[in-house]
């Protein structure tokens, strides 16, 4: 009998829309779309702030102001906390197993870990920013 | 033994991404103030510059952006290899070097504020 | 004696007669506590002497059953009907060339297995206790055991989109054994195991997609063992360029 494996093809652009996890995963990926955006947004308020005067800083918070910005930080924040944040806390287990003796420590310890370093981390922030 | 140059960008990607996931969303959130027009105290010239000109306070700034910079380079670079783009090389030069063009600038405004 | 009829729509493919993969439809009356497997068996027994596939133990350790049911890589003696609707398409392993109907070509992957050196590497000078037990603490053993669970059904290989983006990348089940092996006290292989796994086919191919934990019949969490690795081989790096001897020298 001769043999003629036969290869599927896959596409190298849609693969992603076979199954559910793997679109959950592109769009996880896609924060980074944010990361890289937020980036330069902050290298561009510190261009404002190397001027060293308050005009230019002042001008900067002043084209900040307008509708379209608040609708893009708030989409922005929830798509950046249940794609990047919570993923993240969520598989942060498995990259650092902790073993006691025989046992591991159980999972929900390090993610409630992060979850509370969060939120300290954030209200600090806030406090830096007076926000709070 | 020869470790692939990939150790040292997964590195700052995995910093990087641990950074942002606690960081960032504290800081969109003031941008959202800010862009709802109640600009948070600390966020007023005397504050901010004040902070940016302290040594700690440049520190901190770079290290935010410098780990953020190479998160999003490397992981870009990763996104396009999922969205099927072949020139991996290409790509991974051009979302480096724009890394590194941040990088520089960070650098630069930082110490231009004084 | 209650039946349930179940549709299956099955992936054929002769390689004599066809020019590529088309479906065929069984219909299969099924008892309640039927796996697919137990479904593929009647057809075979019953339908179509024809249909080619693998399985051995339909216990869950022998690994041979794998294939695609509802577009999820599964061990088809543990996909029970009672969880499955009434429409079932089952296909051979994602990712891997197709043999003849259910069967895949998995060289590749023996291939690759045994790349990362799979036993005790013990140091020149320092063999292995000679006339006793080499002895391993319960937490010592603690530490891998999970990941001797595999059984090599390569599901995850199917589960793994960057396998099927570039089939060069080593893969879940052969990391996860090459870190079976490198938390194994018993062990001094890791530096050995480096150049395979710091190669840019090795860990760093992975961009933690998580699906091939998912969907491993065993939970041997191969995603758990390539990001610990990932860790690993990044310090490694920073130990080179720092001066100190790489691995476990």
């Amino acid at each position: 009998m001769s043999r003629q494996p036969y290869i599927r093809p896959m596409s190298k652009t849609t693969w992603y829309m076979r199954h559910g996890r793997y679109k959950v995963y592109m769009l996880r990926e896609m924060t980074s779309f944010l990361v890289g955006f937020y980036t330069f947004l902050m290298i561009f308020a510190l261009s404002a702030l190397a001027a060293n005067s308050p005009d230019q800083w002042n001008a900067f918070l002043a084209s900040q102001q307008n509708p379209f910005m608040v609708a893009l930080h708030g989409f922005a924040l929830l798509y950046f906390l249940f794609f990047q944040t919570f993923p993240w806390f969520k598989l942060a287990p498995k990259a650092m197993p902790i073993q006691l003796g025989e046992k591991q420590l159980p999972d929900s310890f390090i993610v409630i870990g992060h979850y509370l370093a969060w939120v300290v981390l954030s209200a600090f922030i806030f406090w830096l920013a007076g926000v709070i | 033994m020869t470790i692939a140059k990939k150790a040292v960008v997964w590195g700052l990607f995995a910093a990087g991404g641990t950074l942002t996931a606690f960081v960032f969303p504290a800081l969109m959130a003031i941008f959202l103030l800010i862009a709802t027009g109640n600009i948070p105290v600390g966020l007023q010239f005397e504050q901010i510059h004040g902070f940016a000109v302290s040594w700690l306070g440049k520190a901190c700034l770079f290290v935010v952006l410098f780990l953020s910079l190479w998160h999003a380079a490397h992981r870009l670079r990763v996104v396009a290899h999922d969205f099927g783009v072949r020139k991996d090389k290409l790509v991974a030069n051009a979302v480096y070097l724009v890394a590194a063009i941040g990088t520089v600038l960070t650098a630069f405004y930082l110490f231009s504020i004084n | 004696m209650n039946f349930r009829q179940i549709d299956l729509e099955v992936m054929r493919y002769d390689p004599e007669k066809d020019d590529k993969p088309w479906f065929q439809q069984y219909n299969v009356p099924c008892e309640h506590d039927w796996a697919i497997l137990d479904a593929l068996n009647y057809v075979k027994e019953n339908i179509d002497t024809t249909l080619a596939y693998r399985w051995s133990c339909h216990m869950m350790v022998c690994g041979s059953c794998g294939m695609m049911v509802n577009g999820e890589p599964s061990l088809t003696c543990k996909t029970f009907i009672r969880d499955l609707p009434d429409k079932v398409r089952v296909e051979p392993l994602e990712n891997f060339p197709i043999e003849r109907d259910l069967v895949v070509v998995l060289d590749d992957v023996m291939e690759k297995l045994q790349k990362v050196q799979p036993y005790i590497i013990r140091k020149e000078g320092d063999p292995p206790p000679q006339d006793q037990e080499f002895e391993q603490s319960r937490g010592a053993l603690a530490k891998y055991r999970q990941l001797t669970m595999c059984i090599n059904c390569m599901c995850c290989y199917s589960a793994c989109p960057q396998y099927g983006l570039d089939n060069n990348f080593i893969g879940p089940a052969a990391l996860s054994l090459a870190h079976r092996y490198n938390l194994d006290s018993r062990d001094q292989g890791k530096s050995a195991r480096l150049d395979i796994l710091a190669d840019h086919d090795g860990v760093w191919d992975c961009s933690f997609v998580g699906a091939c934990s998912e969907v491993c019949p065993k939970h041997v969490d191969p995603a758990a063992a390539i990001q610990q690795m990932k860790i690993d081989g990044a310090m490694e790096w920073w130990k080179l360029k720092m001066g100190f001897p790489g691995g476990d020298a």
